[in-house]
């Protein structure tokens, strides 16, 4: 059974129409990528995943449960599923370890020692076991971004959603997060990462949806999509986008 | 001064260091009430559907738009005529309180606008409901951005519990004016002591303020100083 299926999902912001029917699905222990132009719908799309923002008309599967049901707990699958922000995101008047604990506390109603416990252990995973008491501030942009991956895992996720996670970093400190995500998809996690990052789209992804105007134009695995797409677009795409960031992989 | 008037502005001090205290209770009373309704004012404002952020901020331009004195008349008189035994130490704390709660509500909504809906949806993203959101992420941030502007509204509000003497409370300038009644030369002096009163009151709460915000300062944020990021 797929893990998450999304059914002719559509959003519309005013006359705008962002996502026209995109339909998809992720195997458990599967990473997709999306890749795009700006302004396709991204975003969007990843959002109502978890419905932080509202799909206007389509269906969502997370394990077999529609959680775009009106009868469903939110609260409860949106525990289920991580966020990675392009912008982090850490709540700025926590430090690192309240970050990561907070949830566990107050989501999911972890004691206290136990919940310090674990977020210590998610630290530790993501390299960041010494910054346990660092403020956001106190922290570089690849920091936080492994602070906020540590969040997204402590709440044990069925599936982590990624909002070009490297976006906002300086080049030197892209390295760091993409070797977690990295891990991460070796150790069987299921995502969908939004990324430009080609270099880990190639490497990493079972397969790549590409977007464009909010639909999706071709999906395929990463050789057949970067070696011979079926669509001029997704050709026409990949060739600005290595111009543009590079090769990197 | 003759040495009696000396005689008669010292034992006026008791007396006046009294009202104060009075004026001090006014002032806890209706700091608390300003910065409770205030906080829901600004919270309905920002997150409540349209309607009723609509009555929030109808309610806010009233309480502003009203003159303190007015209010207070408003309060008491209003109250009395409909036989509602109230106190004019009460009506004070509430006209002065809800005047203080539209003022208070304009700084916490700033702030909590500064706060930014990436923060609240990043608190809905690991599960949270928006109250816990609002509880544990969005208010401790925005309380820390609102002392420096809140410091200017505690400034104003101490100031304003002398007007309550319209409506009757015996508070600092009430029993002022009793001994300038009774020996026209303590005047000047009489009010240069509550001037002072009011004085110390205002450096006290600022410096108490600043201490406050201080111990809650966000490290890594020290560089950009908490007062500037208004
Ligand atoms: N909350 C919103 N209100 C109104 N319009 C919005 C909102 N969010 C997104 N949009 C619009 O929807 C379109 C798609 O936005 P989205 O952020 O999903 O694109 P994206 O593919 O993620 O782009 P990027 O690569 O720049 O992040 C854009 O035109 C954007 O202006
Ligand atoms: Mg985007």
């Amino acid at each position: 059974m797929s893990l998450l299926v999304v059914e002719d999902l559509h959003k519309r912001y005013g006359k705008e129409e962002v996502l026209r029917g995109v339909s998809f699905t992720l195997e458990p222990g599967e990473t997709k990528v999306i890749i795009g132009p700006s302004g396709t719908g991204k975003s969007t799309l990843l959002r109502c995943i978890n419905r932080l923002t509202e799909p206007d008309r389509g269906r969502i599967w997370l394990n077999g449960e529609e959680i775009t049901s009106p009868r469903v707990n939110i609260y409860r699958i949106r525990a289920q599923i991580g966020f990675v922000f392009q912008d982090f995101n850490l709540f700025t008047h926590l430090t690192a370890l309240d970050n990561v604990r907070l949830g566990l506390i107050r989501v999911k109603r972890m004691p206290k020692r136990e919940a310090t416990e674990r977020a210590l252990r998610e630290l530790a995973r993501v390299g960041l076991a010494d910054k346990a008491n660092a403020y956001p501030a106190q922290l570089s942009g690849g920091q936080q971004q492994r602070v906020s991956i540590a969040r997204a895992l402590a709440m044990d996720p069925k599936l982590i959603l990624f909002d070009e996670p490297t976006s906002a970093l300086d080049p030197e400190l892209i390295g760091e997060v993409l070797e977690v995500m990295i891990e991460l998809a070796k150790g069987g996690m299921t995502m969908l990462v939004v990324t430009h990052e080609m270099g880990f789209a190639r490497s990493v992804a079972d397969e790549i949806i590409f977007m464009e105007k909010g639909v999706i134009v071709e999906q395929g695995p990463p050789e057949a999509i970067f070696t011979r797409p079926k669509v001029p677009r997704t050709a026409e795409f990949l060739r600005k986008i290595t111009e543009f960031y590079g090769e990197q992989g | 001064m003759t040495a009696g008037d000396w005689r008669g502005l010292v034992e006026g001090i008791p007396s006046l260091l009294g009202g104060l205290g009075i004026n001090l209770q006014i002032l806890l009373g209706l700091i608390a009430l300003g910065f409770f309704a205030g906080i829901v004012v600004a919270l309905i404002q920002v997150y409540a559907p349209r309607p009723l952020a609509a009555v929030a901020i109808g309610y806010e331009w009233f309480f502003r738009g009203v003159p303190e004195m007015v209010l207070l008349m408003l309060v008491y008189f209003g109250l009395r005529q409909f036989h509602v035994p109230i106190s004019p130490f009460i009506a004070a704390v509430i006209a002065l309180g809800l005047r203080s709660s539209a003022y208070q509500s304009q700084i916490f909504r700033g702030a909590i606008q500064a706060v930014g809906s990436n923060q609240m949806m990043a608190a809905l993203s690991v599960g949270m409901t928006r109250f816990q959101a609002i509880r544990h992420v969005i208010l401790p941030q925005a309380l820390r951005l609102s002392i420096p502007p809140w410091s200017n509204e505690f400034s104003s509000v101490l100031k304003d519990t002398t007007l309550t003497s319209a409506i009757g409370v015996i508070e600092v300038f009430k029993r002022a004016r009793f001994i300038m009644g009774r020996n026209y030369a303590l005047a000047l002096p009489t009010f240069m002591v509550v001037a002072l009163f009011f004085l110390a009151l205002t450096y006290l709460g600022n410096w108490g303020l600043g201490a406050l915000e201080r111990r809650y300062r966000i490290p890594g944020l020290e560089a950009k100083g908490a007062g500037e990021r208004f």
